[in-house]
């Protein structure tokens, strides 16, 4: 029951409520509003009561398996988000000097100093406020570099068919036009197919590696070289960074640019609209267009490098330093983990997909790419569930909630026709992977002897199975009330 | 193994061709790129005097899976496009090849047609994708 719903005209929680009417003459007449908001009227225990309800329809990592992937639904130590807590921290004004905010600026500063060195780029900023405008600001700065040696005539920017979608949509938001690179059968980028596209026209490229089909691909260099030959930069998409960090460095594998997703890799606040971080890291050739402001170290004092020091900055992304409070998060997740604990990111996420790949090999699921060894992801196919049993992906990924997992990503990537993507991610013990492969094997025999069963799935949540084609036709997003 | 009428071309991208045999041809896509889709939920075409190019994105259908470009498979001038869908996308998955056509060209190079493939071609396509 919608809240607004539990409306009763005239009810209030009185004592939540203001003891004054707000003063609003300051503000001009034409902007007041004229008639009251349409707010629910309940009383205090009714709202306490309803949310606290919601809350518990939550399904979240702290209370389930969550092996969504692409998407690295790890667990965040409760140390990131209390040390970020310290007064300190929280009550620093953003306005205050330098000489204020030297710890501050330290912990800043020791950020980018470690996530340059783990992603082996010349240097990193911090300020872009989420993954996605990490990403704008990677290619903005790809133009940046093009239009300063007026080489203008790059208009394409290339991009895997197992690309994220955010990928073109970013190369498109910065004015080029995207080109898709198809895949190969073994899961790597066609590297033919790929030479036969490079040319004076690509701004670059943009990969991720590994890539959203579970696989590192193995021509890295063989592609950078190619598009490098061809004049372009190469973009590293950090969204699957968990699976080589500390192992293997994209500035290393030839890549120009990267955005690295904290929440993913480095154990920052998932989503739900924010605030996040995406830092990029750039190669040498960069550095002039990177966003500011970034934290510079003169001596044993810390100073911002602002649009005075770096003129062809391609500016700010946000105001002051980004956001400062996920920052610190993903500061005292690295401090945590250290330079003996990244590489265990690498293994134990990799480890633990690979187990389950096997696990679930062994009972019948048909890898996607059975001949390759998966990263810290992998894909398995349910096209022979569907054709003979008649009990697709869906219908799997709905029993599942049964089970109490959270399903895996269904459908995604595009090329895996009937496909779950599966990341366990590192935190999650052996004991949590082996119940969920249980669940899967328990779903298989219920799908050869009672289909309907699965089909029918979820049997035991707040809401059964949901028509997302009429959702989907007929939105219906707000609620309205009864008009007066 | 889904239906494959023997009259049309088609392109390797899933889009069918049906030569109007007067300097036009009307394109949708095939039962099979339905089928792959699922219930289509949106449907976003090009307008009528837009010039598309054989092999470029002119053309979106959205699903609740996913949302997918289509591909011209010819070059020309969009002389009529199918209107109905934008209330009734499900036209295409009810009748790929009939009610749910997407949109008719004015041919800018006949001899483009010569390319497609035709239904022998595509069926062998589709069933390689399948295994």
């Amino acid at each position: 029951m919608l809240i607004f719903e539990q409306s009763k005209a005239g009810r209030k929680a009185t004592a939540q409520a203001p003891l004054t009417r707000a003063d609003v003459s300051a503000i001009p007449a034409q902007f007041r509003r004229k008639r009251s908001a349409a707010l629910p009227e309940v009383s205090e225990m009714q709202a306490v009561r309803h949310y606290t309800r919601l809350s518990r329809k939550n399904f979240s990592i702290d209370t389930q398996f969550y092996p969504l992937g692409s998407c690295t639904m790890k667990y965040n130590p409760r140390a990131c988000n209390s040390l970020a807590s310290l007064p300190g921290l929280l009550a620093r004004h953003p306005e205050a000097p330098e000489s204020h905010s030297q710890g501050f600026m330290a912990c800043l500063y020791e950020l980018q100093e470690m996530l340059r060195e783990v992603t082996g780029m010349e240097a990193v900023s911090l300020s872009p406020a989420a993954g996605a405008q990490g990403e704008f600001a990677g290619v903005a700065m790809i133009k940046a570099y093009h239009d300063a040696r007026g080489d203008t005539a790059r208009c394409e920017i290339l991009a895997p068919d197992a690309a994220h979608g955010t990928n073109p949509a970013t190369a498109v938001m910065c004015g080029y036009k995207v080109r898709e690179i198809p895949t190969g059968p073994d899961g790597d980028v066609d590297l033919e197919a790929l030479k036969a596209v490079v040319g004076p026209q690509t701004a670059g490229i943009m990969l991720t590696n590994p890539s959203t089909l579970g696989v590192f691909d193995r021509k890295i260099e063989a592609i950078a070289r190619t598009v490098h030959e061809a004049g372009g930069l190469l973009y590293y998409d950090g969204a699957n960074l968990n699976a080589i960090l500390g192992k293997v460095r994209p500035g290393k594998m030839g890549f120009d640019v990267i955005h690295m997703n904290l929440h993913k890799t480095f154990s920052t606040p998932h989503g739900g609209g924010g605030p996040g971080a995406g830092p990029v890291g750039v190669s040498e050739r960069l550095v002039p267009y990177l966003p500011v402001p970034m934290v510079a170290k003169e001596g044993d004092q810390f100073t911002w490098i602002t649009e005075k020091d770096r003129p062809e900055s391609i500016g700010r992304l946000t105001a002051f330093a980004g956001n400062a409070g996920v920052l610190i998060r993903a500061y005292i997740y690295a401090r945590m983990l250290g330079r003996e604990g990244m590489p265990r990111v690498a293994e134990y996420s990799t480890l633990n997909a690979n187990y389950m790949l096997k696990q679930l090999q062994a009972m019948g699921f048909q890898a996607a790419y059975p001949q390759r060894r998966a990263t810290h992801e992998f894909i398995i196919t349910l096209k022979k569930q569907a054709k003979e049993l008649g009990v697709n992906t869906m219908d799997f990924a709905k029993r599942l909630l049964d089970y109490g997992f959270h399903a895996p990503t269904t459908y995604f990537p595009l090329l895996v026709p009937e496909c779950l993507l599966i990341e366990p991610t590192e935190t999650e013990d052996k004991a949590t992977l082996d119940d969920f492969i249980d669940a899967m094997r328990s779903i298989l025999e219920e799908a050869t002897e009672d289909p309907e069963l699965v089909k029918g799935a979820p049997h035991t949540m707040p809401v059964k199975r949901l028509d997302d084609v009429k959702a989907a036709r007929e939105l219906d997003l707000a609620w309205s009330p009864v008009a007066e | 193994m889904s239906n494959v009428p023997n009259d049309l071309k088609y392109a390797t991208s899933h889009e069918w061709v049906r030569d109007e045999e007067d300097g036009t041809v009307v394109i949708g896509i095939t039962e099979h790129a339905q089928e792959l889709l699922g219930d289509l939920v949106f449907v976003e075409l090009p307008e009528v005097g837009d010039t598309v190019d054989a092999g470029n994105e002119c053309a979106v259908v959205e699903s609740v899976k996913a949302a997918s470009d289509v591909y011209s498979p010819v070059s020309g001038e969009v002389i009529a496009v199918n209107e109905a869908l934008a209330d009734a996308p499900e036209t295409v998955n009810q009748d790929a090849f009939g009610d749910g056509w997407l949109f008719q060209v004015k041919l800018s190079d006949p001899a483009q047609l010569e390319d497609l493939l035709d239904a022998e071609a595509y069926t062998e396509i589709v069933e390689s994708e399948e295994h």
